[in-house]
This record gives structure tokens, sequence and C-alpha cells, in this order.
């Protein structure tokens, strides 16, 4: 069947116009912009999650107080995902379809991204995503806010081969997405520097993994090859805490063989005592050990809102703190909480981050950052032993990796979010 | 002759006072050159603590020991403003590290640490090391013998050959020979049959440092020497080789008693009692979170007994963890015997309710619980590096098992608990109040998880998950040794712990856990009862 193009528009333009009209008229009903919050407060993930939904409450809180935006108070709807991936589907199309919130921030693993994704094209919707994760990707909908590969994994392997002239390289990881691809540009990059495959061990473990004696003694053999050794760890969540005791126990010292980390922040070394761990290293965008005005404003704000002076900031609600201010900037620019007008008023955003820096939001989603390397302190904290000059844009494409290299993400010139350079075409 | 005597008299005395006026220019130098140094530590940037740290250490200073000593445990501490430094000395007084006098009216408080990374750290270790070879301390001078030996500094060869010159320890003296040997190899200028000679003793030494250093020195130096180093890599591989069996034999063990020490209590609730305890693991979480709790106080209120919070936490826990069961039974469980289905989803949803209940009271982030000292740190044997929690859990976890078997065995309540659960009609015929042991029996194998909760808050993350790690091996090893036999859970833990540990290093820490698995299924094929099933009537109801 052939419909008639101009029959098919207008019949658009008065769907559209329904529409718009039913949607205005709860617009007028509500005084109240909404914003999701998508963290998980039980489960296995509740251990970093839950302290991003309080920043989340904390900077909405701070914004109603300024007035909050358009005129309207901003209100926060929380939902629990419960660490369980496929509920993060339904409970984001539940913020979006029922609770009607402007935009979301949540998400912690990249499973949970990867699940809440396909609803928040479906419904377009705005996911600001706070956590460093592996790259390989550039969505219409998503704002990722946390380090791409090169904003913290390229650089801290340059810091060791550089100062501590690292010649053998263990890879360690938890079995999942993030560290298999993150290693896997490692390797890429490693070999491109001229490591022989016989300099690199990779070694995966599970979830949990708590009986870390095996490993620890292959790194120390591996390590007594009279090369400089480090280990490189995408080790996640509990697992972390079992790992260092064990090293702290079989006397492995960050003066012999580092261990830098990709995971373990201010946070996750609070369940640990650190005085063995001294010296072992973390490569973040923010330390809250970083003196600077703003950030010890936000770390006063952080202990009187939680009202406990011991605890901690890290760098995930670093970029909360900076995508909120993003989102906010942009609605103030197009007067609209409108997704399709806020996703194209984003690019090119700029909000002063917590290090002294000003951070901007880029046509490919992710947005520019310094990058800093830290050594353990007996305190707990991270003592910044090196930081780039200025601020790293993200690449959502690796360019180590054969299959991404020529793919860049363009949402304001080419509207796309794996345009390939050399074919110059949407998609690889 | 008496005019030629005077003249000569005042030549010596002229040259004597040249030699004076000149010594005492260069001790003034001398302290100049260390005082100019110091300075560097209140840059405040890494690159001037690394000169300060050379300059102070060759200045020859008598504080110079000291105040790298104060560098290395971060009690050096400068003034901002003035530039001065000073340290701490070990009773904790201010010391102007100029002078070495106590700095009066100054207070620690308002002074920064000079900060360190890891090369300073290493830096640091080598001239502690160079300095304090020659310190009475016999156990300074071992250590210093180690720094050097890690550090190689050629520049510390004449420091060493007097060192073991003039030492009598002979373990020191064998540390200070072999550090002299790693240093022999650094040195490019060393003649060749010195490095042979210095090869031979790195070669009888034989540990991963060793054949660290041999590996090193086979890369490059004589064709003879490169040889002799390759030949002793080879070597002490062959050793290692030998030893990494009695490695793996000992992390089976230590695997095995973490393995048993979970599940030794559900081999009660579960094996004796028939009840699948989903909640188990939260038992093991509450024991673990007595020991936080029990930390805190003594931190709070008596820091010197830090040492026992262990010990004093082990009788809490069983109490904590056994109320919590005994509520349990009484309030959910007996109201379910005989209904394994019903249990199951019961017991999961109370261990899903204690751990959001323990995430709301003690927040969700990992709680730091510390090791009492004669739980930290290793010693070697021979090849093999011995933890010294490892050793205490593997002995807690076998006294916890004996004193639970005499329990069972010899008490009232042992006798009352296997009579009730191999004949409960016969047993309450009998004046056996049944329901009172179900719930002290219940109680028995929560307090016992508990007690686990203590030993393994050394080992893993004390937080709400900590239960749900342990919840599927725990069952495991029951099933696998022999539901309703404590010997059976015994050799199930340890088959499983050194099986889990042979097939690590081939098969990596997730096919290994998956190799495991799959034995496990086939053997349960073949012997659906576990390792040692229970034979007799019990077995048939």
């Amino acid at each position: 069947m052939k419909t008639n193009p101009i029959h098919r528009r207008w019949l658009l333009g008065a769907a559209a116009g329904l529409a718009l009209g039913l949607a205005a008229i709860p617009a007028k009903a509500q005084d109240t912009i909404k914003v999701g919050i998508l963290h998980s407060l039980s489960g296995t993930m509740a251990i970093s999650e839950t302290t991003l939904k309080d920043v989340m409450l904390m900077l909405i809180e701070e914004q109603n107080k300024k007035g909050g935006l358009l005129g309207k108070k901003l209100e926060a709807v929380v939902v629990d995902p419960a660490s369980n991936w496929p509920l993060f589907a339904e409970k984001a199309r539940e913020l979006i379809s029922k609770d009607k919130v402007s935009a979301v921030f949540g998400c912690w693993t990249s499973v949970s991204r990867k699940s809440v994704l396909p609803v928040f094209k479906e419904l377009n919707s705005i996911l600001f995503y706070p956590v460093q994760y592996e790259g390989e990707e550039s969505e219409r909908n998503v704002f990722y806010t946390g380090a791409a590969p090169n904003q913290q994994a390229i650089p801290a392997v340059d810091y060791l081969m550089k100062e501590e002239k690292v010649q053998r390289w263990v890879l360690a990881g938890t079995d999942y997405v993030y560290p298999r691809t993150t290693n896997k540009i490692l390797e890429a990059y490693l070999k491109s520097k001229g490591v022989a495959q016989a300099d690199i061990m990779i070694n995966y473990t599970p979830f949990g993994h708590s009986d870390w004696q095996t490993i620890v003694a292959d790194i120390k053999k591996f390590g007594s090859a009279g090369k400089k050794t480090a280990v490189v760890s995408t080790i996640n969540g509990d697992a972390n805490v079992p790992f260092y005791k064990e090293l702290g126990n079989q006397g492995v010292k960050a003066k012999d063989i580092p261990v830098v980390a990709f995971s373990v922040g201010e946070e996750e070394l609070a369940g640990i005592d650190t005085k063995p761990l001294l010296g072992h290293l973390a490569a973040w965008n923010y330390f809250e050990s970083i003196k600077d005005a703003k950030n010890s404003e936000f770390i006063a704000k952080w202990k009187a809102f939680t009202k406990n002076p011991k605890r901690v900031t890290n760098d995930p609600m670093e970029a909360h703190v900076i995508g909120f201010a993003m989102w906010v900037a942009a609605v103030e620019k197009v007067k609209s909480t409108d997704p399709d007008k806020v996703i194209d008023a984003l690019p090119g955003i700029k909000a002063p981050n917590l290090t002294g820096g000003v951070s901007e939001m880029l046509p490919n989603h992710h947005i520019t950052k310094p990058v800093f390397i830290g050594e353990v302190r007996a305190d707990g904290q991270f003592d910044v032993v090196w930081k780039t000059s200025g601020l790293v844009p993200g690449d959502a494409w690796s360019k180590e990796l054969p299959e991404s290299k020529d793919l860049v993400g363009d949402w304001v010139g080419k509207k796309c979010g794996n345009w390939n350079t050399k074919t110059n075409k949407c998609g690889s | 002759m008496s005019m030629v005597r005077n003249r000569a008299f005042a030549l010596v005395i002229a040259c004597g006072l040249f030699l004076i006026a000149g010594l005492a220019s260069s001790q003034n130098a001398s302290a100049q050159n260390y005082e100019s140094a110091l300075a560097g530590f209140a840059a405040d940037s890494y690159g001037d603590t690394e000169t300060a740290i050379g300059a102070v250490a060759a200045s020859g200073n008598p504080l110079a020991a000291q105040v790298i000593d104060a560098l290395q445990n971060g009690n050096l501490l400068f003034n901002t403003d003035s530039k001065k430094v000073y340290f701490k000395d070990s009773s904790g007084a201010l010391i102007d590290a100029a002078t070495g006098k106590p700095a009066a009216g100054i207070s620690a408080a308002g002074l920064q640490a000079v900060r360190v990374n890891n090369r300073l750290r290493r830096s640091i270790d080598a001239a502690l090391g160079g300095l304090t070879l020659l310190s009475p301390d016999p156990v300074k001078r071992m250590d210093a013998a180690k720094a050097v030996y890690k550090s190689r500094e050629v520049a510390a060869m004449k420091a060493l050959d007097a060192a073991i010159a003039k030492e009598t320890d002979q373990r020191i003296k064998r540390a200070l020979v072999e550090a002299r040997a790693a240093v022999v190899l650094n040195n490019p200028e060393a003649a060749n049959p010195e490095k042979l000679d210095a090869v031979a003793i790195i070669r009888e030494r034989g540990d991963q440092d060793a054949r660290s250093l041999l590996a090193g020195a086979a890369n490059d130096g004589s064709d003879e020497v490169k040889r002799a180093a390759a030949s002793g890599v080879a070597a002490i591989d062959a050793r290692l080789e030998l030893w990494s069996a009695a490695q793996n034999a000992w992390y089976g063990l230590s695997l095995g008693s973490v393995l048993l020490l979970a599940a030794i209590g559900l081999a009660i609730t579960f094996g004796v009692m028939g009840v699948i305890n989903m909640a188990h693991g939260e038992m093991v979480m509450l024991g673990a979170y007595t020991t936080f709790a029990v930390q805190e106080i003594i931190r709070a209120h008596n820091p010197a007994l830090f040492d026992y919070s262990l010990v004093i936490a082990v009788p809490l826990a069983f109490i904590a963890a056994g109320s919590v069961g005994i509520l349990i039974e009484r309030t959910v469980i007996r109201f379910l015997y005989g209904r394994p289905l019903e249990t199951l989803l019961a017991t999961w949803g109370l261990s899903l309710i204690i751990q959001q209940a323990v995430r709301t009271y003690f927040g969700p982030t990992n709680k730091d619980v510390g090791a009492p000292s004669w739980m930290s740190g290793a010693f070697e044997v021979g090849g093999l590096t011995v933890t010294y929690n490892r050793l205490w859990i593997i002995c807690f976890t076998l006294a916890v098992f004996v004193a639970l078997l005499a329990v069972l065995r010899m008490t009232r309540l042992g006798l009352e608990m296997r009579a009730v659960t191999q004949n409960r009609t016969m047993a309450a015929s009998m004046g056996i109040k049944t329901a009172r042991i179900d719930a002290l029996t219940f109680g028995l194998g929560s307090g016992v998880a508990g007690i686990a909760g203590v030993a393994l808050s050394q080992i893993d993350n004390v937080s709400p998950n900590l239960g749900q790690g342990y919840i599927i091996d725990s069952f495991m090893v029951v099933v696998f040794g022999g539901v309703g036999n404590l010997w059976g859970t015994l050799v199930g833990a340890f088959t499983l712990g050194i099986a889990n540990k042979f097939l690590e290093p081939y098969a990596g820490a997730v096919l290994g856990k998956i190799f495991i698995l799959i034995l496990i299924i086939l053997f349960i094929q073949k012997r659906p009862r576990g390792l040692f099933a229970l034979k007799g009537r019990a077995v048939e109801s």
C-alpha cells in the first residue's frame, strides 16, 4: 500500500500536536522537574552506588536552595534496581514512563548500562553515567561523565613506563566486560610500545574472588625475572579487599612491585588497613586529597549532608557533580527539559570540575578530564604523584584496537555515534 | 742548632695550626653541606627531596641516619613559611634537624610532613642501608644488609667491605656477603672472576630475589658470567618448582580450612537437622560485624587491648549469631519442619532481611577490621611463604572442629541432639524436650557460623554481602562430604580446597572453579550421599 507523502506529513503533524497537547496538561499540573536516580541500594553493588544516590540528593537539594530550575523545584525520584541487571531496565522504564523524569543519573557496572540502553533509546530520555568504563560506545541518549580508557588506563601505563621504568606487566582483572576490554586495549598499547608477549601476564578472577594466595604468588614469581614488574589491576568491587590483604601479608611492597588500580578509590580503601599498602597506585580524574577551593567546599558540604565527618569523597561522585551541573546549564540554555533540545544543547557546555579545571561536554558525549596518579597514604587517602598538564578529551572509541581505531562519535556534525572516518559512513 | 730546632718547631706548629684550620673549615663545609641539603626537604618537590637524601647521606653528619629514618617513617616535618626542618624522635619529641637539639616552643601541628613516593622510598632504603651497615644494633645491620642487597648501590662497596670485616654474627655476615655479591653484579667495572664468585653466592641463596638478580645478570656482562648466571637461574627454577608443589598443598590446606570454617555450622543446621538454611551466610556475616563492633569499642576505650580483640570477639560472635539463630528457629523454622521447599524460601527471605538490616544500620560500605600484630606478615620456610593469618585460621578451624565434635560426643546436649535427629518420636517418648533441642541445635550451628565470621573478617570484606560469597561453597562442602557427618565435612572441605589449588595454576581461577563444580556433579552422580554416607534407618526415613 502506498501512502501519499503529504498525507503522511499531515497525519504526523496532527499526531505530534495531539501528543504535545496531551503532554501539556500534566505539565501544567506539575510544578516540579523530576530527576531520576537509578543506583542500587541493595545487593552487591550497593557498596558503591548508595554513595552516588546520596550525592545526587545533595546536589538536588542544593539546586533547590538556589531557587530550583526554570523557576520550578527539582524533585528526586529514587528507585532501587537492587544490583539486578534486568531490573535496571524495568526501573529505568518506570522512571521515564511512569514518573516522567527529565533526566536519569545512574548505573555503575557496564552490564547495567547496557541493559538500560534500549529503554533510553526507545523512550528517548537522557542518562548520565558517572563511572570509568571500557569505552567502545557513544550513544545519543547517554552522557559519559566517567573516564574513557584514554583518560585513565593509558596515562597510568605511561606513568609506570616512564617514571618507574616498568618492563613486565601483570594485567589482573575481574572476569567481565570492563576488565576484558580494558586489558585488550592495554595489551595492544603495550605491544605498540615494544613490550614482548612473554612480558605480559593476563589473569582473570570471578566476581567476589576471596582466595588470592595462588595469584599473588604467581605475581611474585612473574616479578622475579630481573625486570621491573608492575600490576595493572582492573579487579572490581568486593574482591579488592582480600587481594590487597594478601599482597600486604605476602610482603609485596609498592617499591618492588607496584599495583596500579582503576577501580580502587577512597571509598574502597575505607575498608582496609592501608599501612601495608603504602605507595600502591591508583589512577583517577579526582582525588579527595587534591587541594582546591572548590574541592574543600564540596568535601565540607558532603560531610555536613551525610552528618558523618568520616565520609570520604571519590571520583564517580565528582563525575555526578560535573554531569549535574552540565545538565542544569543545558536546561537553562534551552529553557526546557525536552530531551531532544537538551541532548542537542549539551555538547559544548562547560562546567568546573573539583580539581581546578573546567570540563567540557564533547560531541561524542564524553567529557574532558585531567588525569591524576595517586599513591596510597597511611590514612587511606592518595598523594598525587603525577598529573596530566591539561585536560584530556575522552575517546569514545579506542585508537589502540584495530576494530575501532577509525571510529569517532559525533552527535553534533554527523549525528552518529560510530562514524567511520575511513569510509565516511555511519556505522562500522 | 737551636735555631734550626726552633724553626722546625715553628713549622710544626704552623702546620698543626693550618691543619686544624683546614679541618675546621672542612667541618664547616660539611655542616654547611648538611644544612643546605636539609633545605631540599622543605621544597615540597620529589626531585629536591631525592637530591636532599643523597646529599644528607653523603654529608657524614651524625644526624643523617636519624633524619633519613624519620623521613622513611613520615616523621620528618617542615615549616612551610620558615622552611626549617624538624624530625620526631622515637619518643615523639620534636628535634631541630639542623642542630639535633630539641625544638622548644614549636608544635608539630603547624608543620607539614615531607612527602615521599615509591622512587624516594627506594632511595631512602639505599641511603639508610649505607648509613646503618655499622650500626651497633644487629637488627638494624641486618635490615641495612637487606637494603643494600635490594639497592645494589655501587657506592656502598667500601662500607660493605668494612662491615664484613667487622661482623661477628654469622647470619648478618651471610647477608652482607650476599649484598656485596649483588653490588658486584651491578658494577659494570667489576672483574670477571669476582663476578663469577658473586653469581655462585647468589645462586646458593636460591630464592625468588636471587632468581630475579641472576636473571638480570644473565642479560649483560661477559659470556662467561652470562652462562653462569643462566645456569644459576635454571638451578633456582628447578628448586622452586619442587617447592611449588608444597606451596599448592599449603594453599589448598588454607583454602580448605576457610571452606571448613564456613561450612561447619551448616554441617549442623543442614547436615544434622536437615534444615536448608539459606541464611547461614548471614550468620557468618553477623559474626564478622560483631568483630568489627568489638574492635570499634576497643579502639575507642582501650587501644592497648587491640591485640586481644579477636579473642574477645569469638565468644561474643557465638552468642550474637547463636541467639539470632534461636530466634529464627523459634519464630520461623519450627513451623516448617519437613517442608524443605518452604524452608528454603523462608530462610532465603530471612537472609535478605538480615542483609538489608545490617546495610541500613552499619551502612553499605566495607568496615575496616584490623589485624592484630600476631596475625600480620609472613615467614619463609624454604621456598614457601607462610602468612600468619592463614596459619592461625587453620589452627583455629581445627580447634573449632574438635570442640564441636566433643560437644556432640561427650555432652548431654550432644547426646540429646543426636537422639532427636535420629529418631524424633523415640527421643520424645524418652522424655527429651525435642522443641528445646531443636532450638539449641540450630543456635549451636548458627553460633559456630558466627565464630567463622570472626576468622573470615581477617581475610575478606566485612560488608553486608560477606555471607553470600560463602553460602554456595558451604553447601557444596556439606553435600560433597556427606550430609550428617562432621568428618565428611572435614575431609570434603580439605579435598575441595587442595583440588582447587592444584587446578588453579593450570586452569586459572575461573576455569578452576568450573572444573571443581563439574567434578562434584560427576561425583554426586556416582555417590549421591557424598563421601561419607550415613547408614541406618535415619537415612531411609
